[in-house]
């Protein structure tokens, strides 16, 4: 690593993949969602991440297919630019300046050549609507100057905007108004709803679809009516039918690509699909999770998604069958368990949907899966009191989990349960061991768990408001009926009726401390006999943590007074301590580090230190402008080098912290692209090979070079390459579509390349490559000419280097079988 | 539920019975029909009550066919211009006679009940459905109705039919099935099967209750499960499917033009469709289910598509108007909803003397005695009663038809009633509590019914509005009676009298015609005074004031005018009236005025009510004008003197009783006001079609 490498925050993942409407792209494989500054390629069977486009430098706020060629993707950002990329090869190809903010982004498809922007000028909340033709130049930045404004005062969400049927209109809508822009006829319509017609009503609109076939606009509103509008080219014959089914907000409408039944969500997180427009005809998918934000149609018609609340987009089969999830990290719910770390997976935990929790790979920026702790059905409403999970800890070794969830309806009525789970290998998950019911008789502060590597009985230390902390450990539980383990309270103990704020062990557990309030006690773990106090007023202690490692004679302890504590266990003094507001403590596992964060109303500061030394070992100033909730260590699985001072703390343990606008952030020295996981430009191409003749060409030559593993070792080395070592296949599938030469240029040296022929037609100019190839290796199997069967093995096919391409027998020989394929369907084409 | 009270300062104090003892419920609609030519809506109720509205006359009741127990219309329709038709359960055809008032004929279908009728577009045929399953065409001739053709006779009862617009074929709508005949073969050129698989319940019968032919050949029909289904008549496929309720779709009419149509289902909604271009270029289009209106709490039996409104009747007896806004060129109040639940007409009489209300109901009446109270109060205190109203007397009406009109005289003695064949008098007599009453037998042969009575001021002589139109002066004797005279009608007409005015002193007496003018006769001499210039809207209510033989008129478009009898002419005021035209709130009201008044102290008053305000127009103050306040009375009265002089204008008006029936003045100080309160109606309702509300 060279020494000048800098030290930056950045967003780790989990972005918010539910900001915008996912767009399928033509074929149904792939789903572009915007991510932060980044656009995400999903495939749609696999739902993994295909690439990520980086390239914005700030929020992407639209994206949508180039309407000329669906290889290409634009998007646009706040950033002020519009980018169009090539999503195959995930490369940038042109970067159009505009220079405002914006807001949205549109590109019909049947104008041609204009692109729409939402844009903000001079007055805030005022949103336009402008059209702008795209520059045709070749340079890779081009400023767009020229924009015509063609609606005022619309919406900012593109939501409330739509193309109609053949991008003959325009819809937009704001408030209680709907505006209509005929292209054609250059002429606008507006039509007002009343503001509270009867009671319970609440006109404003949220969102417009537009029907793909007729004339007819689908717009959603606060109260859960759902209008379409026809006629809407008169000003006085308009007419609306209203659907209703949502009994709150209407947050999403999308047309089926027919326009035959329009699809709508809610935070009902049902998915109501109207057939033909008709009241009664309804078909739901209930039971969806968070929020619906938004819905989309994959143009080929067979998919829908949507994009819910919890970060979280579903991919629903045009049946209504759910038949993938891409989840980000949920984002929803107020982090009460802080950040932890399953010693298993070395996921991240913490709460996820409600009544979850959700174990996120930071590696894959994916979840892997959810814990339903709470096991009830929850209900999307305003106004329900939900029960909480409040508390959740792992035992060092992961195999244990506790967790603790709260319901407060009124301030009497507190219903507290906390649960054990023990993780089995068998099923590779956690089962609920033991359930118990008001462990205290106030809300619990803390737990923790102590479990030394070779002791049989691990025990679970929880502390109370009520002023005691208890002690539960794992005990025989058997019956008649069954060997069972289960957990029962061993110790209560109390300090004068203090409320018990929280709980630590050491390093050894030998010893627990529990801060009573003002007060930290230190307890025999083997005797739970009180050893000494410390008390440091004043101010009632935050945080409590003891010292690691080298370190581990020290605790340390934060008051609310603004103060960070030192105490020397051995000589029970205060060994020194410092004035500064710290929100989190954390100590790293694998070092003697510890971190603590401070804040002021500036912004967050970042002090690394080691309790030995007073002087703190890196001093990282305004992570952050928000207040830090929860930080954790994440152990590396392969330690980092840093020779730096200043980074070194970084070696074993990567640092991540959470702010209060929910953003999971961490430190890295290393540039973006240099993150970017050495993914699968190879695993595209092969994707994007439609199951064409030449495909089954390939891929059989493929198999058969898979099914004599017997042969000459190095035959795996030219395995792989032996499709692409051909120059001209390999040039037709790594070159961006963009740069390659026209089709009929490249196909005569393809086709070269394949056979020893006489020469070929020329191929009318097809759009798409692959299609062109596929027409041309038929073409050329008709033609061809008889090949002698001779003995498959006996030429060695990896004599094809910079000299004249040859065929192998193999090849000719599956070319050969390849005549006597039915080909009648091309006909058809 | 009788209470006495005191009114407001400004229109002086009064002592006011609340009366809400009449136990009126309207009768639920069966039918309505709309015609084009006249803008005039015929409706019909489920007793064979059939009214006719004039909706270019602010939807004024004009007419009205009292019931008759053996009538169950349960077809309605106009046919060659203005004649309407009726056909009911009874199996029998009915034409009324507009102008006279009277059934005109009635001729047996020879099918059974009959359940539905439609007249072809040309108005020359009348087609109906049977309880046997047969369709016949009756040729409609100048003054008679024959039988042309049976069509081919069908399984099950014809339940909805309807014309193409072209006359050559019906569709027809019975149990489980459409058949679409051809009206010159009589034979069945189509027949589509209902879906039996109802979502929900097993196996039931789909009743198709209505259907529409359109012009392109399509078939609308509505059903038992809550179905508007779109069929191709010629292929007789289904087009186009929508599921609208979980109950039934009972009725259906189609716009003129065939762009819009509107249904009507048991749970009171009436849904409109409308026909709309798929693509504003494209010459496809398709009919969508646009908007829901909610106007009934009961079924709707019925619906009518007039070019303008929607127009839709049913269980609970209102009758809703209901403008399209779209359709509707300027918006003024005729864009308003209308609701009409109460007669235009007077069904209460009082013999204010004997403070006596004699209340009308469809079967019998029903006379009772106010309550008294010896208590006085503040401004509107109730007070205690010291004695109850008393239900006195209640007459059964006799024989199978409807009462039509009633009256009981000024001092009580009297009570005379019609239906539409026969004539009843009554002799009272009051013993201390007990009532005793006597039929006078003997009545001339030309007092066979009538349309209005009315007895003179000092109860001595009967009026008696009878059919073509004349008008009888009987003399009211001891026991019997004396005939004096008969006015007949202006050479020509034969139109019915709708409304009776005598002058407290005996000398005059007003007859308005059903369209016609009002004439004043000379009861004197025995002869017509004159005639009041005619006016384009219908009379809704007559009176001649006392004193001054000022006849005050309203008009079913909320014009007041004010006629000097012995100088045969507008009076001054009338005349600034019409010249500073009346209030735009005044104008704007929805219900005519159905009885007018006069104050015996003051001159210069006229007291008058609808079903929503009572008011006393004040002759010797000015106008008001558009800008003023026309409802001014509660916020005048805490404003100070000086403001309240400054804004008093001459209409003083109150809506504290609602919905009123009838209000009169008893003597100078009291005041008897009969309100009828919606809900009383609504419980004595069948229970409607529970559903269910989100959120209960």
């Amino acid at each position: 690593m060279v020494a000048e490498e800098n030290l930056r925050v950045v967003r780790s993942g989990g972005s918010k993949l539910n900001f915008r409407r996912a767009i399928f792209s033509i074929d149904s494989k792939y789903l572009f969602c915007v991510s932060g500054d980044f656009v995400k390629v999903y495939s749609t069977t696999t739902e993994g991440c295909v690439y990520v486009l980086q390239g914005h430098s700030n929020l992407v706020t639209g994206i949508q297919l180039n309407p000329q060629n669906h290889l290409q993707l634009y998007s646009c950002s706040l950033d002020g630019t519009i980018k169009l990329w090539d999503f195959v090869d995930g490369i940038l190809i042109k970067t159009f300046v505009v220079g405002c903010k914006l807001y949205g982004f549109f590109a019909p498809v049947h104008l041609e050549d204009s692109v729409f922007i939402i844009i903000n000028k001079e007055t805030p909340d005022e949103f336009q609507l402008a059209s702008m033709k795209l520059p045709k130049s070749p340079s890779q930045e081009v400023e767009v100057k020229e924009l015509s404004f063609v609606l005022d005062y619309i919406n900012q969400s593109p939501k409330c905007t739509a193309f109609g049927r053949e991008g003959q209109y325009v819809v937009a809508a704001r408030d209680l108004y709907l505006s209509v822009y005929f292209f054609k006829k250059k002429k606008t319509f507006r039509f007002s709803l009343p503001s509270e017609s009867k009671k319970n009503c609440n006109n404003i609109f949220t969102c417009v679809a537009c029907h793909p076939k007729e004339d007819c606009i689908a717009t959603g509103h606060q109260d859960g009516r759902i209008r379409l509008w026809r006629n809407f080219n008169d000003n006085r014959n308009y007419t609306y039918t209203s659907l209703h089914w949502h009994h709150d907000i209407v947050m999403d409408l999308a047309f089926s690509v027919e326009g035959t039944s329009l699809l709508s969500g809610g935070r009902e997180s049902v998915l109501v699909e109207w057939r033909g427009g008709i009241e009664k005809n309804k078909e739901f998918l209930p039971r969806l999770g968070g929020t619906i934000e938004h819905i989309s149609a994959s143009p080929g018609g067979d998919l829908f998604c949507t994009s819910h609340s919890d970060n979280k987009i579903m991919i629903i089969h045009r049946n209504l069958e759910v038949s993938a999830i891409i989840q980000g990290l949920v984002k929803d719910s107020i982090v009460n368990t802080g950040l932890m770390i399953d010693p298993r997976t070395k996921a991240l935990v913490m709460n996820g949907k409600p009544g979850h929790l959700q174990f996120y790979s930071l590696q894959n920026d994916k979840q892997l899966y959810n814990l339903d702790i709470i096991q009830q059905e929850y209900v999307n409403d305003p106004g329900l009191v939900h029960i909480e999970l409040m508390k959740a800890a792992f035992s060092s070794r992961g195999n244990w989990l506790a967790t603790v969830e709260q319901r407060q309806e009124k301030e009497a009525e507190l219903e507290l349960q906390m649960k054990l789970w023990e993780f089995n290998e068998q099923q590779q998950g956690f089962i609920l061991n033991t359930r118990i019911n008001m462990p205290h008789e106030d809300h619990i502060t803390a737990l923790c768990f102590s479990d030394i590597e070779n002791s049989e009985t691990p025990s679970l230390v929880t502390t109370s408001k009520d002023g005691h902390f208890k002690v539960w450990i794992l005990t025989d539980d058997s019956d008649i009926y069954k060997q069972a383990m289960g957990w029962t309270c061993d110790f209560v103990g109390s300090y004068h009726n203090y409320q018990a704020t929280n709980c630590c062990f050491s390093e050894d557990e030998s010893l627990l401390a529990v801060s009573f309030e003002e007060i930290i006690t230190i307890w025999d773990s083997a005797t739970w006999e009180l050893k000494c106090t410390f008390c440091h007023r004043p101010g009632k202690i935050k945080n409590l943590c003891f010292g690691r490692q080298t370190c581990s004679k020290y605790l340390l302890g934060t008051t609310e007074k603004s103060f960070l504590c030192c105490w020397n266990l051995l000589t029970c003094t205060l060994e020194w301590n410092v004035q500064l507001n710290v929100t989190v403590l954390e100590p790293d596992p694998n070092s003697d580090n510890i971190a603590a964060v401070s804040w002021f109303s500036g912004g967050s500061d970042l002090f690394v230190f080691k309790p030995s030394e007073p002087r703190p070992l890196c001093i990282q100033k305004s992570i952050c402008r928000e207040k830090v909730q929860c930080a954790v260590f994440v152990p590396r699985d392969v330690p980092e080098s840093f020779i730096s001072e200043d980074y070194q703390w970084l070696n074993k343990s990567q640092f991540y912290f959470l702010n209060e606008s929910q953003d999971l952030m961490t430190f890295s020295t290393k540039s973006p692209e240099e993150k970017l996981t050495p993914t699968s430009k190879q695993l595209i191409a092969e994707e994007s090979l439609p199951t064409t003749p030449f495909y089954f060409l390939l891929g059989k030559h493929r198999k058969q070079q898979e099914t004599k593993p017997d042969e000459v070792p190095e035959h795996e080395l030219i395995y792989h390459p032996s499709a692409t070592d051909i120059p001209a296949i390999s040039e037709l599938l790594q070159t961006p579509a963009h740069v390659l030469p026209s089709a009929s240029f490249l196909c005569s040296m393809f086709v070269n390349s394949l056979l020893i022929s006489k020469g070929t037609k020329s191929a009318e100019e097809v759009p798409d490559e692959v299609e062109m190839e596929s027409e041309q290796a038929t073409d050329d199997s008709d033609e061809e000419n008889n090949i002698s069967e001779i003995a498959q093995n006996a030429i060695n096919d990896t004599d094809i280097g910079d000299e004249i391409p040859q065929i192998s027998k193999t090849q000719e020989k599956t070319l050969r079988k390849l005549r006597k394929v039915d080909y009648s369907w091309m006909c058809a084409l | 539920m009788l209470s006495v009270g005191n009114t407001r300062k400004g229109m002086g104090e009064f002592k006011v019975h609340r009366v809400r003892f009449f136990n009126y419920v309207p009768v639920g609609i069966r039918c309505v029909a709309y015609n084009h030519q006249s803008n005039r809506l015929a409706v019909s109720r489920v007793d064979g009550t059939v009214e006719i509205y004039n909706l270019a006359a602010n939807s004024f009741q004009e007419k009205f066919f009292p019931g008759h127990e053996g009538r169950a219309t349960e077809a309605l329709c106009w046919a060659k211009g203005q004649r309407l038709f009726s056909a009911g359960l009874n199996g029998d055809i009915i034409e009324y006679d507009l102008e006279k008032m009277s059934v005109k004929y009635s001729v047996d279908g020879f099918g059974g009940p009959i359940w539905s009728m439609a007249a072809d577009p040309s108005g020359s045929y009348l087609a109906i459905g049977c309880e046997d399953g047969s369709v016949k065409l009756f040729q409609v001739s100048p003054d008679k109705i024959q039988l042309e053709r049976t069509l081919e006779r069908q399984k099950g009862r014809i339940l909805s039919l309807s014309w193409h617009p072209s006359g050559t074929h019906i569709a027809v709508g019975s149990i489980d099935y459409i058949a679409v005949l051809d009206a010159k073969s009589g034979s069945t050129t189509q027949k589509m099967l209902m879906d039996k698989r109802h979502p929900g319940s097993q196996r039931r019968r789909c009743v198709v209750w209505g259907v529409a032919f359109l012009s392109d050949g399509t078939v609308v029909s509505t059903d038992s499960a809550g179905m508007v289904q779109f069929w191709d008549s010629e292929t007789g496929t289904l087009v186009q499917t929508h599921p609208l309720t979980s109950s039934d779709v009972l009725s259906i009419a189609v716009a003129e033009k065939e762009d819009s149509l509107v249904v009507g289902t048991a749970e009171g909604t009436i849904f409109h469709f409308q026909l709309i271009p798929s693509r504003s270029d494209g010459k496809q289009s398709q009919w969508v289910r646009t908007k829901p209106f909610q106007h009934h709490t009961h079924d709707v039996r019925s619906v009518a598509h007039s070019p303008t409104a929607l127009i839709s009747g049913g269980v609970d007896a209102h009758l809703v108007i209901r403008p399209l806004m779209e359709k509707v060129e300027v918006k003024n109040y005729d864009a308003a909803l209308r609701k009409i639940t109460f007669p235009h007409r007077r069904l209460i009489s009082c013999a204010k003397k004997m403070q006596l209300l004699l209340f009308q109901f469809p079967q019998r009446l029903e006379l009772w005695r106010l309550g008294a109270t010896d208590a006085a109060g503040k401004n509107e205190d109730i007070l205690p009663l010291s004695r109850n109203a008393e239900h006195l007397l209640q007459l059964k009406k006799k024989g199978p038809e409807n009462i039509c009109c009633s009256c009981i005289s000024p001092c009580g003695s009297w009570i005379a009633y019609s239906t539409a064949s026969r004539f009843y008098l009554y002799r009272m007599n009051y013993e201390n509590n007990s009532v005793s009453i006597k039929r006078v037998s003997k009545l001339p042969k030309f007092l066979s019914s009538a349309f209005q009575i009315l007895f003179s001021g000092d109860s001595a002589m009967l009026y008696v509005a009878s059919n073509q139109g004349s008008l009888h002066v009987i003399q009211l004797l001891e026991g019997s009676l004396k005939h004096l005279h008969t006015f007949q009608p202006q050479s020509g007409t034969s139109e019915a009298i709708s409304l009776l005015a005598v002058s407290p002193d005996g000398n005059w007496l007003a007859a308005a015609g059903m369209s016609s003018g009002v004439s004043i006769y000379n009861l004197k001499h025995l002869k017509p005074h004159c005639m009041v210039p005619a006016y384009n809207f219908p009379v809704t209510a007559l009176a001649i004031a006392p004193n001054t033989n000022n006849l005050v008129i309203a008009h079913s478009d909320q014009q007041v005018f004010e006629f000097s009898i012995p100088q045969k002419q507008y009076t001054d005021w009338s005349r600034k009236v019409q010249k500073h035209g009346l209030h735009y709130l005044w104008l704007e009201r929805d219900t005519p005025i159905t009885h007018i008044t006069f104050h015996p102290k003051r001159p210069t008053h006229i007291l008058l009510h609808d079903t929503y305000m009572f008011c006393i127009i004040d002759k010797s103050m000015p106008l008001p004008d558009d800008k003023t306040p026309l409802f001014n009375q509660l916020s005048l009265r805490e404003a100070s003197e000086n403001v309240r002089r400054r804004h008093a204008h001459a209409f003083k008006i109150s809506k504290k009783f609602q919905p009123l029936l009838f209000m009169d003045l008893l003597d100078e100080g009291t005041l008897v006001a009969v309100e009828r309160p919606l809900e009383d109606i609504i419980a004595q309702l069948p229970p409607p079609i529970k559903r269910k509300k989100f959120g209960t």
